[in-house]
C-alpha cells in the first residue's frame, strides 16, 4: 500500500512537470499569435494585398490622325475575336467543330488553339480567329447559345481609311520589337497588342497619340483567375493630330503620280509652309503592317522596283536639271553678275577647252536674255552665268533656297541631298573642283541633288521671298469657319531680301514657260487665265549619253531600258497674279508614257494646281471636304 | 467508502451517463463547432462538402464515446494489449498492401469511413502502455529490462508509420510514448541516456529520410528562400494568419484561403484560416477553450484512485495536448510542416473517431474513478 502511495505521488509530481511544459509550450503558441497577427500584422496584410491584387493595364485608343479638314486619315476600328474558354467549352474538338461549320478554321487556326490549350490555365480565353468579318462575327453571335465557352470579344485595330494614298505620311503602327522596349518605362508597350508607330506621323507623334494608359486593380485567386474588380482609372485616350493635308489633293496627286509608274508631288501653300499634299506613288497598305506582313508581301514591297516603301516626296534625291536654272538666275542677278537686260549669244555649244558643254536645242538660241533663257530653258546662257560665279556663290543661293539640307518636316525619312562646293569635292574625292564642274552644275547636273520637298520650298521661298520652312501638322487642329488665314506671307519666315524687280524677272520668265508659246511647258498650260500658273520643266540625266549615241539617234528615249531613263521634274505656282500655291513634280525615268520633263511632269502639276486653286483649302473649308463626285468615299 | 467501491462496477448504464462529466462533452462539443463553422466557411459558405459530413462524424464520434465511457474500465485494462495487436496488425497490413503495389495508401476503406490504422496507434499505444506501466511496481520500473518491452511497443509502430512515411505521426508516437515512460517513474537519467542515444542516431536518420522530408525541415530552417517550393505553405500559412490582425477579416471574408492561396485550407491548415478570419481574439479563444480540455483532462486523470486510469489519463491528455501543440505551431511556422491535423476541427473521420474514442477512455476513467483495479485488472474490493 505505501508502494503504491508513493508510486502515486511520483506520478502526480511528474505530472505537473509535464503541465509545466505544457503551461510553457501553450505561452510560446499565445506570444507566437500576438507576434504574427499584432507586431508583424502590418507586413502580413501588404503581403496578404500583393498576394491577391493584380494590377492590369488598360491600352487608351490610340490618338486620331485628321486631314486639315477632319477627314480621319488614320482612326481606330473594332475587330471581332472569337475566344474559348476550355473549363465552360468541355469537349473541346466538338467545339471547335461546331465553330468551324460557322466559319472556316484553317488547320493552323486549330493548331494555335491546342497548343495554346496546353499552356493555359482552363479558365483563360484562348483566341480561336481573329479579324472576324461582321458577318462571321454575327455568325457566331447567333450561335452562343449552342457554343458554350465560345465568345466574341471586341478590340480595337488601326484602320486607315485612304489606304496606300496617304500610307507615306501618315506611316503605319506595328508590333513593339525587343529593341524598341529597350530602356523605355512605359509598361503599355509590354501589352501583347500594343501597337507602336512605326513609320510617318505615326512614329514622329507616336507619343502624343498613344494617350495615358489606364489600370484596373483586380482580386485573383492563387492560380490568377480574375475574382472581381476592386478598382478602374480609366486611361486617357491619346491626342488627335491634324495634318495640313488636304485629302482630296493628297488623293488627285496620288492618282496623278501613281499613272505614271513612280512618281512624286509636293503642294504647299507657300504663305504658311503647309504641305496640302505630300505624295509619292507607288504607295503601300498601312493596314497590312498594322496586321502584320506575311513574307511573300514584304518580299513584292520590297523588291518592287518602283521602291513603293520609300517616301520619295522627302527621300527621293535627284539631280534638280533645269529646275535650277532660275535659282542660278537669281544668283547671277543678286551677284551683280548679270542685269536683267544682259544678253549671250547661244550658237548651241559652250566650249571651256577642249571641252565641249551641249544646248539642248542642236541649233541653238542665239541672243538671249535671262526672261527668254528661263522660258526657253537654254542652257549656254547658264553656262555662261554659272561660270561667272563660281560654285560656292551658287551653293551659297541655294542654301538660302533650302536645297541641299534637312527641312525638318515632322516625319522620319527625309534627305538632305547635295549642293557641291569647292570644299566639299576638295574634302570628299581628294580633287580640286574644276571649272567644267561649275557648268554642269549651273544646268542643275553632276553633284548636284535635291527633294521634291525641297523643290516646292525653293518655289515658295521665290514667290514670297521668306525662309518659308514646309510643315505637316496644325497645332492649332483642323480649320474652323471664321478661322483668321494668312493673306501674306508668314513674317515669322525670315525676309531673303531679293531685289523685287529680279524676282518678278524670274516668276515673268516661268510665266513664259507655260503660257507662251516655245516655252517648255506651253502644251500643259492652264487655260483659264485665273488660274494661270507658272513653271520650270526640268530633266534629270541617270545615265550620261555619249555624243556617239546622240549622234546615231540612240537617244530616243523609248530605246533606253526604263531604269535607265531620265527623271522629269516640274516646279510651278499659281496663281501667276498672286503666287501662294507651290508644287513640285518628280516623275522617276520619265513615266510610262516616257516623256521629258515639260511633258510628263507638267501636266500632273496642271491638274494639282488648278484643283488646289478651285479648292482653295488654305482660305477657306470647301463644301465637300473629300472632293468632287466623292471618289474617295467610294474607297 | 469501502461500500462503495465495491457497488460501483455494478452502476447501471443510466447511472453511469448521470455520472458522467457532461461539462467535458459540451467542451468538447463546442470546438467541434468551431470546426464546423470553419468547414463551412472553408468552402465557401456551403455545408457541402465538408461541414454537413463532418457533423454526422461528430455524431456518430459523440455515441461511441459514450459507449466506451461506460465500459468498464478494466475491460479495457485487460483488453489494451489485444486492442493494440489488431491496430498494429492493421498497420502492417497497410504497409503490406502498399508494399505488393496498391500504391501508397495510409488507410483502409471501411465503406462509411477511410480508417488511418497510424492514428488508431496513437490511441492503442498510450493503451498499452498504461496497462504494461499500471502493472509495475515503482522498483521494477527502476531496473532497465522492464522498459524493453514498452521501448518495443513504441518502436515497432513508429518504425512501421515513418516508413509511410509519415514523419508527423511517428514524432507523435515517439513523444507520447516518452511522456508515459516519464509519467511511469522512469529515472532521469535513463531519459537522458535515450536522449543521447537519439542524438547519436541523428545522422543515420537523417540519411534515411526522404528528400521530401529534409526538404521541409530546409524550408523550415528558412522559408522565404523559396516562396513558390517547398517554403510556399508555411509563407502562405504565416501571411493568412498574420494578415488576420486582432480581430480578423470576418467569418467567410478570408482572402487568403478563399483565394486559394492558403493550401489544404479545410484539414492541417484549418486554424490558419480561423486565425485569419477571427483574428487573434478567435484563435486565442480556442487556445484557451483547449486548455480547458487539458485541465479537465488532468484533473480528472488525477482524481483516479487506480494508477491504470491515472496514467492512462494523463497520457490521453498529453496525446491530445501533442495533436494541439504540433498542428498550430506548425501552421505558425514555429516548427516544420508535418502533416497532423487539428483534432475536432480538422476536417477527416479517423481522427475525429480515434480523437473522441480517447475521450472516451477519460470518461470511462471518470465514470470508474473509485475503482480499484489489481496488477492484472481484477477487482481488489
Amino acid at each position: 500500500m505505501k508502494r503504491e502511495i508513493q508510486r502515486s505521488t511520483l506520478l502526480t509530481r511528474r505530472a505537473l512537470v509535464l503541465a509545466g511544459g505544457k503551461v510553457a509550450l501553450l505561452a510560446t503558441l499565445a506570444g507566437r499569435m500576438y507576434y504574427l497577427q499584432v507586431i508583424e500584422a502590418k507586413r502580413f496584410t501588404t503581403l496578404a494585398d500583393e498576394n491577391r491584387i493584380n494590377i492590369r493595364l488598360l491600352a487608351p485608343p490610340r490618338g486620331r490622325i485628321v486631314d486639315r479638314f477632319g477627314i480621319a486619315l488614320a482612326n481606330n476600328e473594332p475587330t471581332y475575336r472569337v475566344e474559348m474558354v476550355a473549363e465552360q467549352a468541355g469537349d473541346i474538338q466538338a467545339t471547335l467543330a461546331a465553330v468551324d461549320t460557322l466559319i472556316p478554321l484553317s488547320d493552323a487556326d486549330r493548331r494555335r488553339v491546342m497548343r495554346d490549350l496546353r499552356r493555359k490555365h482552363s479558365f483563360v480565353p484562348v483566341s480561336i480567329r481573329e479579324n472576324l468579318s461582321w458577318d462571321e462575327m454575327a455568325r457566331i453571335e447567333v450561335n452562343t447559345p449552342e457554343l458554350p465557352g465560345v465568345s466574341i470579344e471586341r478590340g480595337l485595330a488601326r484602320h486607315y481609311p485612304f489606304g496606300e494614298a496617304v500610307s507615306h505620311v501618315v506611316g503605319y503602327v506595328a508590333a513593339v520589337s525587343e529593341k524598341e522596349l529597350e530602356g523605355v518605362d512605359d509598361p503599355l508597350l509590354e501589352l501583347p497588342d500594343f501597337r507602336i508607330g512605326k513609320n510617318g506621323i505615326e512614329k514622329a507623334h507616336d507619343l502624343e497619340l498613344r494617350g495615358k494608359a489606364g489600370s484596373s486593380q483586380v482580386e485573383v485567386n492563387s492560380l490568377g483567375r480574375v475574382i472581381r474588380e476592386l478598382s478602374r482609372k480609366e486611361g486617357e485616350p491619346g491626342e488627335e493630330i491634324a495634318l495640313t493635308l488636304d485629302m482630296a489633293l493628297q488623293d488627285l496627286a496620288m492618282r496623278r503620280c501613281g499613272d505614271e509608274g513612280s512618281a512624286s508631288c509636293v503642294v504647299m501653300d507657300a504663305f504658311t509652309g503647309e504641305v496640302l499634299a505630300l505624295a509619292s506613288a507607288p504607295g503601300y497598305d498601312p493596314g497590312a503592317f498594322a496586321a502584320g506582313l506575311t513574307p511573300e508581301q514584304w518580299k513584292e514591297l520590297s523588291t518592287d522596283p518602283r521602291n513603293p516603301l520609300s517616301d520619295k516626296a522627302i527621300s527621293g534625291v535627284y539631280a534638280p536639271g533645269s529646275t535650277f536654272k532660275p535659282m542660278v538666275a537669281m544668283t547671277a542677278l543678286e551677284n551683280g553678275v548679270i542685269t536683267t537686260d544682259t544678253e549671250f549669244f547661244c550658237p548651241g555649244q559652250f566650249e571651256l577647252g577642249n571641252t565641249v558643254f551641249h544646248c539642248w536645242k542642236k541649233g541653238g538660241h542665239g541672243r538671249l536674255s535671262v526672261r527668254r533663257a528661263i522660258k526657253e530653258s537654254c542652257d549656254v546662257f547658264f553656262y555662261h552665268c554659272a561660270d561667272l560665279l563660281g560654285i560656292d556663290r551658287i551653293a551659297a543661293m541655294a542654301k538660302r533656297f533650302g536645297l541641299g539640307q534637312v527641312l525638318g518636316i515632322d516625319i522620319p525619312g527625309e534627305r538632305a541631298g547635295l549642293i557641291p562646293t569647292t570644299s566639299w569635292k576638295k574634302a570628299t574625292t581628294g580633287i580640286s573642283w574644276q571649272r567644267g564642274d561649275t557648268i554642269s552644275c549651273g544646268i542643275g547636273q553632276s553633284y548636284v541633288s535635291v527633294t521634291p520637298l525641297q523643290l516646292a520650298t525653293y518655289v515658295g521661298r521665290l514667290v514670297t521671298g521668306r525662309a518659308v520652312e514646309p510643315r505637316l501638322t496644325r497645332k492649332q487642329g483642323i480649320m474652323t469657319p471664321g478661322e483668321a488665314v494668312a493673306q501674306v506671307p508668314d513674317p515669322a519666315f525670315a525676309p531673303l531680301d531679293f531685289k523685287p524687280k529680279h524676282v518678278e524677272i524670274i516668276l515673268n520668265g516661268m510665266f513664259g514657260v507655260v503660257n507662251e508659246p516655245h516655252g517648255t511647258a506651253y502644251h500643259a498650260r492652264i487655260e483659264d487665265p485665273a488660274f494661270a500658273m507658272g513653271g520650270k520643266t526640268g530633266t534629270a540625266q541617270v545615265r550620261h549619253i555619249s555624243l556617239a549615241e546622240r549622234e546615231h539617234g540612240l537617244h530616243k528615249i523609248q530605246d533606253v531600258p526604263w531604269k535607265e531613263r531620265d527623271h522629269a521634274l516640274f516646279i510651278s505656282f499659281a496663281p501667276v497674279t498672286a503666287p501662294r500655291y507651290v508644287c513640285a513634280v518628280v516623275v522617276e525615268h520619265g513615266g510610262v508614257s516616257a516623256g521629258e520633263g515639260g511633258a510628263v511632269a507638267a501636266p500632273i502639276a496642271r491638274d494639282v494646281l488648278l484643283e488646289t486653286q478651285k479648292r482653295d483649302p488654305a482660305r477657306r473649308i470647301p463644301d465637300n471636304p473629300l472632293g468632287a463626285g466623292g471618289m474617295v468615299a467610294s474607297r | 467508502m469501502a461500500a462503495f467501491d465495491a457497488s460501483t462496477p455494478r452502476l447501471s448504464i443510466a447511472e453511469k451517463l448521470w455520472s458522467l462529466n457532461w461539462g467535458l462533452v459540451a467542451l468538447l462539443t463546442i470546438i467541434a463547432c468551431y470546426g464546423f463553422a470553419m468547414l463551412y466557411s472553408a468552402a465557401n459558405g456551403s455545408l457541402e462538402p465538408w461541414a454537413a459530413r463532418q457533423m454526422v462524424r461528430y455524431a456518430v464520434a459523440l455515441v461511441l464515446m459514450l459507449g466506451v465511457a461506460i465500459v468498464d474500465i478494466r475491460f479495457w485494462l485487460r483488453s489494451a494489449y489485444i486492442i493494440y495487436s489488431i491496430a498494429f496488425v492493421l498497420l502492417i497490413a497497410v504497409e503490406v498492401r502498399g508494399a505488393i503495389g496498391m500504391g501508397a495508401q495510409r488507410w483502409i476503406d471501411l465503406g462509411v469511413i477511410q480508417l488511418q490504422p497510424s492514428e488508431l496507434m496513437k490511441v492503442t499505444l498510450i493503451l498499452a502502455l498504461a496497462r504494461y506501466f499500471h502493472g509495475l511496481t515503482i522498483e521494477e520500473i527502476a531496473r532497465p529490462h522492464r522498459l524493453i518491452i514498452p521501448a518495443i511497443l513504441i518502436v515497432a509502430p513508429a518504425v512501421l508509420v515513418l516508413k509511410q512515411p509519415d514523419l508527423g505521426t511517428a514524432m507523435k508516437l515517439v513523444l507520447s510514448g516518452g511522456a508515459m515512460f516519464f509519467l511511469a517513474g522512469v529515472r532521469i537519467w535513463q531519459f537522458g541516456a535515450v536522449i543521447a542515444a537519439a542524438g547519436a542516431a541523428l545522422p543515420l536518420i537523417w540519411h534515411h529520410m526522404r528528400d521530401y522530408q529534409k526538404n521541409r525541415i530546409y524550408t523550415f530552417l528558412n522559408p522565404e528562400s523559396d516562396p513558390l517550393g517547398t517554403g510556399y505553405h508555411i509563407l502562405q500559412s504565416k501571411i493568412a494568419l498574420g494578415s488576420g490582425g486582432v480581430f480578423g477579416k470576418g467569418f467567410l471574408l478570408g482572402t487568403q484561403s478563399h483565394l486559394n492561396f492558403l493550401p489544404e485550407k479545410q484539414t492541417d491548415f484549418i486554424f490558419t484560416m480561423l486565425a485569419e478570419e477571427l483574428g487573434l481574439v478567435g484563435g486565442l479563444s480556442l487556445l484557451a477553450l483547449y486548455t480547458l480540455v487539458f485541465i479537465y483532462g488532468f484533473a480528472i486523470a488525477l482524481r483516479s484512485r487506480n494508477h491504470f486510469g491515472r496514467i492512462l489519463g494523463l497520457g490521453l491528455t498529453i496525446n491530445f495536448f501533442l495533436y494541439v501543440f504540433i498542428n498550430t505551431a506548425m501552421v505558425m511556422g514555429l516548427i516544420p510542416v508535418v502533416g497532423v491535423p487539428l483534432p475536432l476541427i480538422s476536417y477527416g473521420g479517423t481522427a475525429m473517431l480515434t480523437v473522441m474514442f480517447g475521450f472516451g477512455l477519460l470518461m470511462s476513467v471518470y465514470i470508474h474513478r473509485d475503482v480499484r483495479v489489481g496488477r492484472f485488472g481484477e477487482n481488489l474490493s
